[in-house]
């Protein structure tokens, strides 16, 4: 990880490590870093749910020491040369360094309770948690495994940017690919637990992540196919209040329920225990 | 095609031309000097569009891809197939005119089409939303494919949209749901599904119906993850970036060969699909018909496992500092980029 400011941030930033204070995005109110971590980065004042990252997520819902990665030694590459402002492969390495991940991805096996699980987490602050190569091999053989071992799935979406547009078509095809294998997955008689935190978007959402048996959300999390700028410049009128909120996508029949992220853990594990895995 | 005539900015060259020798062509029944010089303008006219087909830029290719007057679902229907048949239903909210489906004949073959739709009159343009899908139409889709899999008749999916459409509705009724249903249900649909991207290859809304044992594109159709606008949007801050974009994306035919994407390329006519339908939808008939001939017989077990893979190796990336591709591969990126197993016979 990169070194602590000593400062307190005016404006967090997702995937830096800050100081002794942080502001909500959800309510502004400048909370204690240490309260906020105690909490699950849960905003004590409105309940926000901030970012948490891989590692955390790993910590929070794994029990301790129980985790043990998979297929960490992919590196994502350049295949198409891609450069925008700044060259992907440049881009890359930032990302690395800023974020202390390889990739997007974080995947590998663990107990939730004592309960043996395949389980990936996506990581929104590595390129908006973007799906490339590496992202969609990662999970593809996570659920390759799953199925082999015979094991529940456990995936943790966060993802602003969908399929990742520096891989180009490369990326749209681990949305299949992914899918593909979660179709294997799901004939073998797998339990896949879906759980969409802020935010899952674009080709995450419409692939994996909304493929689920049982599909769980954070509260507040923004989840959708186009982004809200998309659709506010494509029909020219303000979007609902509320739009594309986990709330929404509950009250329109595509999610199965909100989890607070206290309650993840045993959400899942109950989940398991009733489909008898 | 009759009124007005949509001319892209790089065909000037060849408008010039026509318009030259339509000009020598009418004034010159009695002079006999001019028919040298009538022939001589044809073939330079043949050899000019060769040479301005076969350099498009990728921006380029885009406008050609979505060139009003070139063909669609809806001509390749009359042109290619003997009969269609349209099925209407979702069975759960409307029918979406951005994608139709139906049963229809090709030669010997009972087949079930799907095809991306964007309309011809504006009217019919703005019933289909310019080919932009909502779920309802992702679900008819699906609907179609499964019910063509119970009596395994084989598929054909024409994809040809700018993508899924970003709207309220869309959102509402799970645009990204719908999309993720077909993904995966296509990539175990038990019966052949041939994939031909005839114009535009907008992102989830053309995957959408892009999972099969064959992917084939028309030569000057594309294909990407995102629009080049978009794409500009996003990551130049500008669409004004839209060229520059158009390049990075790497979605043109021979790019997306390149990449392993695409099993084959279909050539157009000289100058475009625009301008010959006939001719290009008896090349896509063509095409059809060898790939049913591959397919139609081999068992679902083997059709499956190899639809599988095909997907399955997509992607570039290092393993432990070596890039990843098929055993006695070389090792750089173009090579590490798997085509697909058994497509390339
Ligand atoms: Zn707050």
């Amino acid at each position: 990880m990169v070194s602590h400011k000593s400062h307190a941030p005016t404006k967090p930033k997702r995937g830096v490590p800050e100081g002794l204070w942080k502001r909500c995005p959800g309510c502004q109110a400048t909370i204690f870093r240490k309260e906020a971590e105690k909490r699950l980065g849960v905003c004590p004042e409105c309940d926000y749910h901030w970012y948490v990252s891989a590692r955390q997520r790993v910590e929070q819902l794994l029990d301790e020491g129980t985790f043990e990665e998979w297929d960490a030694q992919l590196e994502p590459t350049d295949p198409l040369g891609f450069a925008d402002r700044k060259p992907y492969h440049e881009r890359l390495k930032s990302e690395q360094s800023r974020t202390g991940l390889r990739e997007a991805a974080v995947t590998g096996t663990g107990m939730i309770r004592a309960r043996r699980v395949a389980f990936g987490v996506t990581d929104s602050a590595f390129i908006m948690g973007s799906m490339g190569s590496v992202v969609g091999e990662k999970l593809t053989r996570l659920i390759e495994r799953a199925t082999e071992q015979n094991l529940p799935l456990i995936i943790i979406s966060g993802s602003g940017g969908g399929a990742r547009m520096h891989e180009g078509i490369l990326s749209l095809m681990q949305m299949a690919k992914v899918s593909a294998a979660l179709a294997r997955y799901d004939k073998a008689g797998g339990l896949f637990i879906s759980v969409l935190t802020n935010p899952t978007m674009g080709g995450v959402a419409a692939s994996f992540a909304s493929l689920g048996d049982v599909v769980f959300a954070e509260p507040k999390a923004l989840i959708g196919f186009a982004g809200p700028r998309t659709i506010k410049a494509t029909i020219r009128i303000e979007l609902p209040k509320g739009f594309q909120t986990s709330e929404f996508l509950l009250e329109h029949g595509f999610i199965d329920r909100i989890v607070r992220r206290s309650d993840l853990k045993s959400e899942i594990a109950r989940t398991i225990d009733y489909c008898g895995k | 095609m009759a009124g007005i005539i949509h001319r892209l900015a790089f065909e000037r060259p060849i408008f010039e031309l026509e318009a030259r020798l339509e000009k020598l062509e009418s004034s010159a029944d009695s002079v006999v000097d001019a028919h040298d010089e009538i022939r001589r303008l044809r073939v330079e006219l043949s050899r000019l569009k060769r040479k301005i087909y076969s350099e498009l830029k990728p921006w380029e290719t885009v406008q050609v891809a979505r060139h009003p007057d070139r063909p669609m679902t809806t001509d390749y229907l009359e042109l290619a197939f003997e009969e269609f048949v349209e099925l209407h239903g979702d069975k759960a909210f409307s029918d979406d005119r951005a994608i139709r489906t139906g049963f229809a004949k090709l030669d010997q073959y009972k087949v079930m089409v799907i095809g991306h739709q964007k309309g011809k009159t504006l009217k019919e343009r703005n019933a289909c939303y310019f080919g932009c899908a909502h779920p309802e139409g992702y679900r008819k889709a699906l609907s179609k494919m499964k019910l063509a899999a119970k009596y395994r008749i084989p598929v054909i999916c024409l994809i040809d949209t700018p993508g899924a459409y970003p709207g309220i509705g869309a959102e509402e009724r799970g645009q990204a749901q719908m999309i993720a249903n077909n993904l995966f249900e296509m990539s175990r649909l038990p019966t052949p599904i041939i994939c031909v991207v005839i114009g535009e290859g907008g992102s989830g809304g053309a995957l959408g119906i892009g999972v099969g044992d064959r992917v084939a594109i028309l030569e000057h159709a594309y294909y990407s993850v995102i629009s080049p606008e978009g794409c500009a949007g996003i990551l130049w801050k500008s669409g004004a970036y839209a060229e520059k974009a158009a390049e990075a994306l790497k979605l043109t035919s021979k790019d997306l060969y390149r990449l392993g994407v695409v099993d084959d390329v279909i050539e157009e006519p000289l100058g475009g699909a625009h301008r010959d339908p006939h001719l290009m939808a008896s090349r896509l008939k063509m095409y059809l018909l060898q790939q049913l001939r591959q397919l139609v017989d081999r068992p679902t077990d083997a059709l499956l496992e190899a639809r599988y893979q095909k997907f399955r190796a997509m992607g570039v990336f290092l393993e432990g500092g070596v890039p990843d591709g098929q055993p006695g591969e070389t090792t750089t990126n173009d090579a590490a980029v798997t085509p697909s197993s058994d497509a390339r016979r």
